[in-house]
């Protein structure tokens, strides 16, 4: 009963020192704890947050079951946005509204920020260094493999499952922003429509 | 002239917000293509040491446009850049997780969720290859992104430590 939850852990003062409980028992969050929770999801997060996120807020806090998670989740790949950020704002508001949605999203992206920002000063003065380029061009490397790996990680369940519908689809987003480099904005608002038109009709399948 | 700047990122940056369905590296293309071709505030290999420290780094990827908005203008670029990055899709995100409980049920969710999906991938496919055009610029280079493919999809230890290969054979001079 997530929206019983919910009223329960509005109507109490939103920084409690201790969590209260839920209808079913499991915590509630503080806005503290809200806080340290994404702080910490944001600090472990290397090469990707979201896995982090699930450890911590199903594995370590129990604040959400697995499918209470993967529900918001799919939320939040179904808004536009980072998927991270939207998760930090849907749990935040989910357990203690506006303030915990602000509290959340101030811990994933607070520390993350300062850290940007030492590394930008340091890139600005140093960024062209022989030393420091050349490790950079190590590590950029090594990073970009990264992201590779996540299109062909999401590519073959989909590809697996509905070829005929989602591999045209797909493809035409590649050639048009990869390749001919068009501007997101004009390729994403009719291949949307697109991707809706062909899954409205093949919804029986 | 610094706030004329500061306005044309928070504006490019606040759309990207609300084009990025699918995460973050959903609108890399797009980012490079502003900050690079258009606007020329980065060279390409700025663009890929900015996107090599975002993804080494912890927290979220994303987090790119703050070092592109301190390329650009400094502390201020840097927080109106994460700021404009965050605010519409946390906004949009905010007001939708409360209906979204309601609609659950509603077949035309899972028909936008079907319909979103290949558009999604299509396009991270592209971040990745406008990504790795950018760094893959020798053999060496591109074994070290072959490397890092291998180990997410296969291997049993965090890729970041390839990452910290990357620097080293970067600082031996071999990429």
């Amino acid at each position: 009963m997530p929206a019983a939850t919910n009223q329960d852990a509005m109507s109490h003062p939103p920084d409690a020192a201790v969590g209260d409980l839920s209808v079913e028992g499991r915590p509630v969050p503080t806005l503290s704890q809200l806080f340290l929770a994404f702080l910490g999801i944001a600090m472990s997060g290397f090469g990707g947050v979201l896995p982090w996120a699930r450890r911590m807020l199903v594995e370590r806090r129990r604040w959400l079951t697995g499918p209470e998670f993967t529900d918001i989740l799919g939320l939040c790949q179904f808004l536009p946005g980072p998927n991270i950020i939207n998760v930090s704002i849907a749990v935040g508001s989910r357990f203690r509204g506006l303030p915990g949605a602000l509290s959340a999203i101030s811990g994933l992206i607070g520390g993350p920020v300062l850290l940007m920002c030492a590394a930008g000063a340091f890139y600005a003065r140093h960024g062209d260094q022989p030393m420091v380029r050349s490790i950079f061009a190590g590590v950029g490397a090594a990073a970009a493999g990264l992201v590779v790996a996540m299109a062909i990680k999401m590519a073959i369940p989909l590809i697996r499952e509905r070829p005929l519908e989602a591999a045209p689809v797909a493809l035409v987003g590649f050639v048009t922003v990869g390749l001919l480099r068009w501007p997101l904005a004009w390729v994403l608002p009719p291949l949307l429509a697109v991707g809706m038109a062909i899954a409205w009709w093949r919804r029986n399948r | 002239m610094e706030t004329a700047v500061l306005l044309v990122m928070a504006r490019h940056f606040a759309l990207l917000s609300l084009l990025a369905f699918g995460g973050g590296n959903t609108v890399l293309p797009e980012m490079h293509r502003q900050a690079v071709e258009v606007s020329g505030w980065l060279t390409d290999q700025q663009f890929a040491d900015l996107f090599a420290i975002a993804q080494a780094a912890p927290g979220p990827n994303i987090l790119i446009v703050t070092l592109i908005g301190w390329q650009v203008a400094g502390l201020a670029g840097a927080l109106v850049a994460t700021a404009a990055i965050c605010a519409p899709a946390c906004t949009l995100t905010y007001i939708v997780a409360h209906l979204w409980e309601r609609f659950r049920d509603r077949p035309w969710r899972r028909v936008v969720q079907r319909g979103l999906a290949p558009v999604t991938i299509g396009i991270v496919a592209a971040g990745a290859f406008v990504v790795a055009q950018t760094v893959d610029r020798s053999l060496v280079a591109a074994l070290l992104t072959l490397a890092t493919v291998a180990v997410s999809m296969w291997g049993r230890i965090n890729p970041l430590w390839v990452l910290v290969l990357g620097g080293i054979v970067g600082a031996a001079g071999w990429v």
